[in-house]
This record gives structure tokens, C-alpha cells and sequence, in this order.
């Protein structure tokens, strides 16, 4: 803090140069895992990465992931932006209630929903399987930013076309769909990184892909160097995505500009096609809520009284409540100062901070956990094991949820308000605290939850890093249903369900939000 | 106003649990480090077993136990890179290989002379490193509708003929799996093992678990299993509902399908807590631990203390088990040929 610049305008309340040094160093730490993949494959040797990655074993998994992409997210568009489109645009009947039960698959974590349908039809193998799963568990993640886009164009837009002489399909194709752009290639974005970092859904129903063999080879050797190959190709598909759906997100821009109230969107007659539409959404209702939950309350029923062990599964419950909370609370915490910087100090810099956490929100967990496990062993073994660990692998993992929403909270604590509160004598630090965090202290919030809930379901990283004797809801369901107790594993599954599910209503609730802005 | 007082309330709460977890004032010692006399096993035998032990130890001794679970081999190489700065005391696993390769590294002290000697020779490595604390035995498990007692291969080896391909499971993924491979290289030697393997890949079903590719064959999506016999009986005594349709079928006559695999107990000569470390392993290789195994639902082979095996198990001395010494599993090469392999 210099005190001599008292004078000028738009004065930081806090040195942004101290802000950019924590900044860059918040980056530099988000850049370890890809920092370890890049140093185990240099030391590696060109021989051993030529062996240990051109195999046959490494085509089929190759295979196997890229098929899984190729099917997954289209059907995840189909069925996101067709949701999107019945609730948002058609006087669909009940559509309020199909708003939220759309997004309410959410709720169930993609390995809990892949232990209701393996343990309900035990024959449920291969692609086939891992894909219905997949679509199932993810399409929300396309069907939540598009109804949110939906909700808020400018009807005028879709009006002019049709007195040019559209009808509503060339409508729909010529002026709806480039507008849902950004929405679709994110969603398909997060579907993608999604299915490469998945492993307790693909691993349930014998799919293989890069991240259960990496998995696998862990589980056979430790962090030997054929699984951190495999961890190099994987961390190279996420980037080959990343670069994808950069290119696919065009640079057109749908803002509104000008004055005046927008209209509400127009709302076709379904007519006769109400009927079908109402029981396909049924049917998707079925599939990726209904039979989940029919499936976990029946293992429920089956185990009775006795499957609550509460010397299990009280600490198992305590202990994913301690650390959701205080990852999350770290998360906001490391989160801040690049979101500030960002919102505030726009610049070249900034712009290359947020690469390297775009670079970071691609990471699988599986990468994360291996990487902190090597590094904590053989450069830090005063914390390996320990909870601080696993906390930074968290904060990692998830920093990208928080930034998002804080920098739309930050976004909206004007500047000007700051400078008001310091020209009614209130010191630059005051100021900071009583406005500006206040202000964001709602879109924190937020963040924080979302982390939390994404700490609830983690599972790799957990099983990687978890100090000796702790036991997560997620770990000690995985530890059951390996062993097909599928009792055993059902309170643990409803737990995570239930505690998911305020959160995915709090998540759909901003999407609205965001998209009003 | 409310806004403000729910986040920071919040807030508060989420420290206080942060500051629980990393130990209560930000000390780095990891948790699960020995308190009061406690000891850190380190197991990669069945949970539900471990757990047993542990209960049954910490009420007759009051030592604490904590555990951490993973696989053999895993465990093991684990242990390894934590060098002399590893939390472990215990390491407990379900077959030898892990252990031999510890053993190798030169990280097991001796086991306590008075736990050597309630264990009968066979079932512990010559060195006394470490030793048995369960054996299990390999088996075909096979689906009785699909297949007749005369269509049953006569040695393991046939698994690998064109005859069987698409018709048999198992877990290679699984340390039990790459035990039966590492006793096949120990008693056969590496080309036909490579061999064997190559003819496996394109045979096989994978199957993540061994009671899953046993759940497999009773559901009739495959033939037969190639597992460990404790599988069949612990469901027998559950529901059955995943081995009504399955029988067993033992290879016997020393063949490599005959393999008992031994499980292991050593404790570690970077323990803190030697004592407790030591009198644990006894414990469980004594007259209450093995009484765990004989009487429990675990179903795995007792090996000490002159306790019997569960009466419904087939006598270990029946099985007619090919001679190996537990020390001599090589697990690192198993894990290499069958990454080579395509398995891995």
C-alpha cells in the first residue's frame, strides 16, 4: 500500500500488485498437475512413452472414450435443448414442474446412478451401458445454460424472421439455435470433461476408459510410470477439448443493445403434440430420476434397520460434511483474488490467469490426486497424508465453479459505490469490506455451495489422498458396492442424493439469474 | 441484513471444520499418526475382515487401530516410496507378491519368534519376515446349466485354448487374479506365461471384483470364472442369490490352477509402535484371530494356532496345491507382462 497516490482516481482498496502476486502464485499451483504429466513424461524417456502409450491396449481405450464422446453428447444436446426448448417455448402443461425435474438428475451422482441401474439390469456392460449412463447423469449440464439463454432472448429478433416469412422450424434453425451457441458448446464442453474424468459410473458396469485404466494401474502399482502415460494422453484429450470448443464458440456476440423493455419470449401452441411431448419428458423423468431413486429405496427396504451401522456412518457423514465446507470455504478464499483482478484490473494478465484456470477446470480428478500424491511424497512428506492435501486437491479441482460466480457477484458491486463510502470517510479497507464483499457475499455463497457439492460427490482424488482412516460418504459407497453389498451402500447413496439436491435447486435457480444479466 | 448473518455464520462453521480436519491449529502431523500407543495397519485384505480383527484386538488390548484400505500391490508400492518416513506399522494383504516385494525392499523387521511359531512352516516365507494370516484357494467357479462335469478343463492352462474363448471370466485387475499369474510364472516360467496370457486376452471377460464375475456366471452371461474359493461359500451363506446356479470345480494334481495363495502379515521396521505392531500380528495369527477366520463369514483358510478351517470348506490338505515359496512371487513382473498383455 502506497500512501502517496491517495489522490488518484479509481484507487484500489487493496495493492493490486500484492493481489497480482498471490494471483499468479494461485495460478502457478493450479498448474501442477499438468506440470506433473508434462515432468513425468520428459523424464519418462522417449522409449518407455512409446511403449507404455503406443499399444494396442491404449487404441482400444482410445476407442472407447472417443466413441463415448461422439455418442454421449449429441444425445445430451438432443435431449437438453429439446428440454429446454418444451418448457422455455411451448405451453407445454406443467411446464414449471418439468423445468426442475429436468434439471434434477443433477442431484444423483453419476456413480450412484450407475450402481441403481447395474445392481436393477445386472447385464448392463460396455458402451452401450456406459453412454445410457452417461447421457442420463450429464444432459442437464447442456439443458440448465440453454433454457437459461432461452428464457431471455429477444423476442423482436424471432418476430422480424417470421413476418420475413419463416416458418417456425427456419425460425427455430435460422435464429433460436445461433443464438444458443455458447450454451450448447459449453454444455457439450462439460459433458466431455465430464465423461473423461468419470470413473466409479464407467467402472460399475466394466467401461473402460482412460481414467479406470489409470485407475486400475494405480491399483497395481502404485503411481508406476504406465499409468501416468495413460494420465499424459488423458490430460492431452481435455486439451484437445478445451481448443475445441474455443474454435466452436465463434466470436459472434447475441448482446442487446439499445433501449427499451424486452418483450417475453414467445410461446408456441403444442397442439397436437402435446400428448408425445409430455411422455418423452416422462419417459426422461423415468429413466434418469425415477429409476435411480426406485432402485436405491428399494436396497433400502431390503437391508432394513441394520445397514445404518452409525459407528460407520456417522464419521463417514461428519467427515464429507468437514471437508465440503472447509474446501469450500478455501475455495472462495484462493478464488478472490483472481476474480477481483478480473472484474476490477482487466488486462492482458488477468486474461493469462484465467487461461490457466480454464486450463485447470479440464483436469480429471484422477490427474489431480496422482499428481499430489507424487508431488506430496517426494517434495513435501511433512503434509503427505494429510488432510491438507486433500483440501488443496479440492480447491484445485473446483476453483473454476467459484471464480465463475464470483466474478458475477463482483461484477455487480460497482466500483462507484467503493469510491462513495471512501468520499464519506471511510478508509479504503472499510470501504473494500462494508461494500464490495458485501455486496458479492450472495454470488460467494453460491460459489461455495456449488464447490461443496462437487466435494460431496468427488471420488478419485478422494480415494488417492484421504488421510489414513478417513471415510467419505462417496469413499465408503464405493468401498460397499465394490464388494456388490448393495445394502450396505444404499444409506450412503440416499445421503449423497439428499444432501445434492438443495444444491442442484440453488445451481438452477442462478442459471436464471445469470442469464438475466 | 439476515444475507449477511447466514454467510457468516457459515463462514465461522466452515472454519471450525476446516481447522477439525488439519488437526486443530494447523499442525502438519498426519492424522492417523500413533496417539497413545496406537498402530496405522495398512490393509489390502477384505475390509469386513480387517475390520473384525481390529475390533476383536482393540477390545482385548486397547490398542487403537487405524486403518487405511487399498490392494495388494498398490499398498505395497505405497509403502515403498513412503520409505522409512511411512505411517504404517501393520501391512496385512490378501496374497504374497505384495509382500515378497516389501520383503525385498528391505522394509519388514523380524516377526516376533512367538508368531512364527504359531505358524506351521508352509505358510510363511523361510526368512521370517513375514508371515500367513489366512490362505485362499484358486477355483474354476461354472455355471451348472452351461457345463457338465467332463467339459471342465483339466488344467488351468486350457483356459488359453481356442475351445474356451468367450466363455470364461475373471478380474485381472485384481491382486488375487495377478497372484494365480505370479505362481503360473513361478512354476512355468515367463514365455509360456507370456503365452498364456496372450491366449487369456482374447478369451476372456474382464470383470471388475471377483464376486462380481461370480455374480456373472450365476446370471449366465458367461460360463465360468476363474476366482478364489471363499467366494461361493460366504454368498452360500448370505442369500445365495449369486451362486444358485454355480458349482466349483478345484484343478487339484499340483497344476497351476491348484495355486493356495497365502495371505500376508509384517510389520514394518520404520513402526513407532514396534510393540503394539508386533502383538497385533500375534493376535491374529493366534487362537482368537484364526477363530475370526473359522467361524466368521469370511471363509478364507485358517493357517495358525492348530485352529481348524470352517468345517464347510474342502480340507486344505486335499487340494493337492502346487509347492511354491510365497517369497518368490514376483508381482512387478506379473503387473508387466500382462500391461504387455493388453490386460492392464
Amino acid at each position: 500500500m502506497d500512501k502517496a497516490d491517495r489522490g488518484k482516481r479509481h484507487r484500489p482498496p487493496m495493492g493490486v500488485s500484492a493481489l497480482s502476486l498471490l494471483a499468479v502464485l494461485i495460478a502457478l499451483f493450479s498448474l501442477i498437475p499438468l506440470g506433473f504429466v508434462i515432468y513425468m513424461t520428459l523424464t519418462a524417456g522417449w522409449d518407455t512413452v512409446l511403449e507404455l502409450v503406443v499399444r494396442p491396449r491404449v487404441g482400444e481405450l482410445l476407442a472407447n472414450t472417443i466413441l463415448l464422446i461422439l455418442v454421449t453428447v449429441p444425445l445430451c444436446l438432443l435431449l437438453g435443448v429439446g428440454g429446454a426448448w418444451l418448457v422455455e417455448r411451448t405451453n407445454l402443461r406443467g411446464r414449471r414442474w418439468w423445468a426442475l425435474a429436468l434439471a434434477a438428475p443433477l442431484a444423483i451422482p453419476a456413480f450412484v446412478n450407475s450402481y441403481a441401474w447395474s445392481s436393477t439390469v445386472p447385464s448392463l456392460a460396455g458402451l452401450g451401458a456406459g453412454t445410457l449412463i452417461a447421457t442420463l447423469s450429464y444432459f442437464p449440464l447442456v439443458y440448465i445454460p440453454v433454457a437459461a439463454t432461452l428464457g431471455r432472448l429477444d423476442p423482436a429478433i424471432e418476430q422480424s424472421a417470421a413476418s420475413l416469412g419463416l416458418g417456425p422450424w427456419g425460425v427455430f434453425l435460422k435464429v433460436v439455435l445461433p443464438q444458443l451457441r455458447i450454451a450448447m458448446t459449453g454444455g457439450s464442453l462439460l459433458v466431455a470433461l465430464h465423461l473423461l474424468s468419470e470413473y466409479g459410473a464407467f467402472a460399475m458396469i466394466r467401461f473402460d476408459t482412460f481414467t479406470t485404466a489409470i485407475m486400475v494401474q494405480f491399483q497395481s502399482t502404485f503411481n508406476g510410470a504406465a499409468g501416468n502415460m495413460l494420465a499424459s494422453v488423458l490430460v492431452l484429450l481435455c486439451m484437445l477439448l478445451l481448443w475445441g470448443e474455443s474454435k466452436m464458440r465463434g466470436t459472434a456476440r447475441y448482446a442487446r443493445v439499445g433501449f427499451g423493455a424486452q418483450g417475453l419470449p414467445v410461446r408456441h401452441p403444442l397442439g397436437c403434440f402435446e400428448v408425445p411431448a409430455q411422455l418423452s419428458l416422462l419417459a426422461v423423468g423415468v429413466l434418469s430420476v425415477g429409476i435411480p431413486l426406485w432402485s436405491v429405496l428399494r436396497w433400502l427396504v431390503a437391508g432394513g434397520a441394520q445397514v445404518w451401522e452409525p459407528a460407520r456412518f456417522l464419521p463417514a457423514l461428519l467427515q464429507t460434511l468437514g471437508y465440503g465446507l472447509g474446501g469450500a470455504l478455501l475455495t472462495i478464499v484462493v478464488a478472490f483474488p483472481m476474480a477481483y483482478l478480473a472484474v476490477r484490473h482487466a488486462s492482458g494478465f488477468s486474461r493469462l490467469l484465467e487461461l490457466s484456470n480454464y486450463v485447470t477446470s479440464s483436469m480429471p480428478g484422477i490427474v489431480v490426486g496422482l499428481a499430489f500424491v507424487t508431488v506430496s511424497i517426494k517434495v513435501v512428506p511433512g503434509i503427505y497424508q494429510s488432510a491438507l492435501v486433500l483440501l488443496a486437491a479440492y480447491v484445485l479441482l473446483f476453483l473454476p465453479r467459484a471464480l465463475v460466480n464470483l466474478r458475477a457477484g463482483l461484477s455487480q458491486a460497482p466500483r462507484e459505490l467503493d469510491e462513495a463510502a471512501q468520499s464519506l470517510g471511510r478508509s479504503p479497507f472499510a470501504a473494500f469490506f462494508l461494500v464490495t464483499l458485501r455486496l458479492s457475499a450472495p454470488a460467494a455463497a453460491g460459489g461455495a455451495a456449488l464447490v461443496f457439492l462437487a466435494i460431496v460427490n468427488e471420488l478419485t482424488a478422494t480415494l488417492l489422498l484421504a488421510p489414513n482412516g478417513t471415510r467419505t460418504l462417496a469413499t465408503a459407497f464405493w468401498a460397499k458396492s465394490s464388494e456388490i453389498d448393495y445394502m450396505g451402500a444404499a444409506p450412503y447413496a440416499l445421503l449423497m442424493i439428499l444432501i445434492s439436491t438443495p444444491m442442484t435447486y440453488l445451481l438452477f435457480q442462478q442459471s436464471k439469474k445469470a442469464a438475466g444479466q | 441484513m439476515k444475507m449477511r448473518k447466514n454467510v457468516l455464520a457459515g463462514i465461522a462453521l466452515a472454519a471450525t471444520a476446516a481447522l477439525g480436519l488439519t488437526g486443530c491449529g494447523g499442525s502438519t502431523a498426519a492424522p492417523g499418526s500413533p496417539k497413545a500407543g496406537g498402530i496405522t495397519v495398512y490393509n489390502a485384505q477384505h475390509e469386513s475382515l480387517a475390520q473384525e480383527w481390529v475390533d476383536a484386538f482393540t477390545q482385548e488390548t486397547g490398542i487403537k487401530v487405524t486403518v487405511r484400505n487399498g490392494s495388494d500391490t498398490e499398498m505395497s508400492n505405497q509403502i515403498i516410496q513412503e520409505g522409512a518416513a511411512s505411517p504404517a506399522d501393520v501391512f496385512l494383504t490378501e496374497n504374497s507378491p505384495a509382500m515378497a516385494q516389501v520383503e525385498n525392499a528391505g522394509l519388514f523387521a523380524d516377526v516376533d519368534k512367538a508368531t512364527i511359531d504359531q505358524v506351521p512352516a508352509e505358510f510363511r516365507p523361510s526368512t521370517g519376515k513375514w508371515t500367513g494370516i489366512a490362505a485362499r484357494s484358486t477355483v474354476l467357479v461354472y455355471d451348472k446349466a452351461k457345463l457338465s462335469a467332463d467339459q471342465l478343463p483339466v488344467s488351468m492352462l486350457d483356459l488359453a485354448k481356442p475351445e474356451w474363448k468367450g466363455k470364461w471370466a475373471a478380474s485381472p485387475t485384481g491382486a488375487d487374479f495377478q497372484a494365480i499369474v505370479a505362481a503360473l510364472l513361478e512354476l512355468k516360467g515367463e514365455e509360456a506365461t507370456d503365452a498364456w496370457l496372450k491366449g487369456m486376452k482374447s478369451n476372456f471377460t474382464a470383470y471388475k471384483g471377483n464376486s462380481t464375475a461370480m455374480k456373472a456366471v450365476n446370471a449366465g452371461e458367461v460360463d465360468a470364472a476363474l476366482i478364489y474359493h471363499y467366494y461361493y461359500f460366504s454368498d452360500q451363506a448370505k442369500t445365495g442369490e449369486n451362486s444358485g446356479n454355480v458349482a466349483q470345480h478345484y484343478f487339484k494334481k499340483q497344476d497351476p490352477g491348484a495355486f493356495v495363495s497365502v495371505s500376508g502379515g509384517g510389520v514394518l521396521a520404520a513402526s513407532k509402535n514396534a510393540d503394539a505392531a508386533q502383538e497385533f500380528l500375534k493376535f491374529i495369527t493366534g487362537k482368537k484371530g484364526q477363530e475370526v477366520l473359522k467361524d466368521g463369514t469370511s471363509f478364507e483358510y485358517t493357517v495358525g494356532s492348530g485352529v481348524p478351517s470352517n468345517a464347510k470348506l474342502i480340507p486344505l490338505d486335499e487340494l493337492q496345491a502346487p509347492k511354491i515359496d510365497p517369497a518368490k512371487l514376483n508381482s512387478a513382473k506379473v503387473t508387466e507382462l500382462m500391461t504387455k498383455a493388453g490386460l492392464l
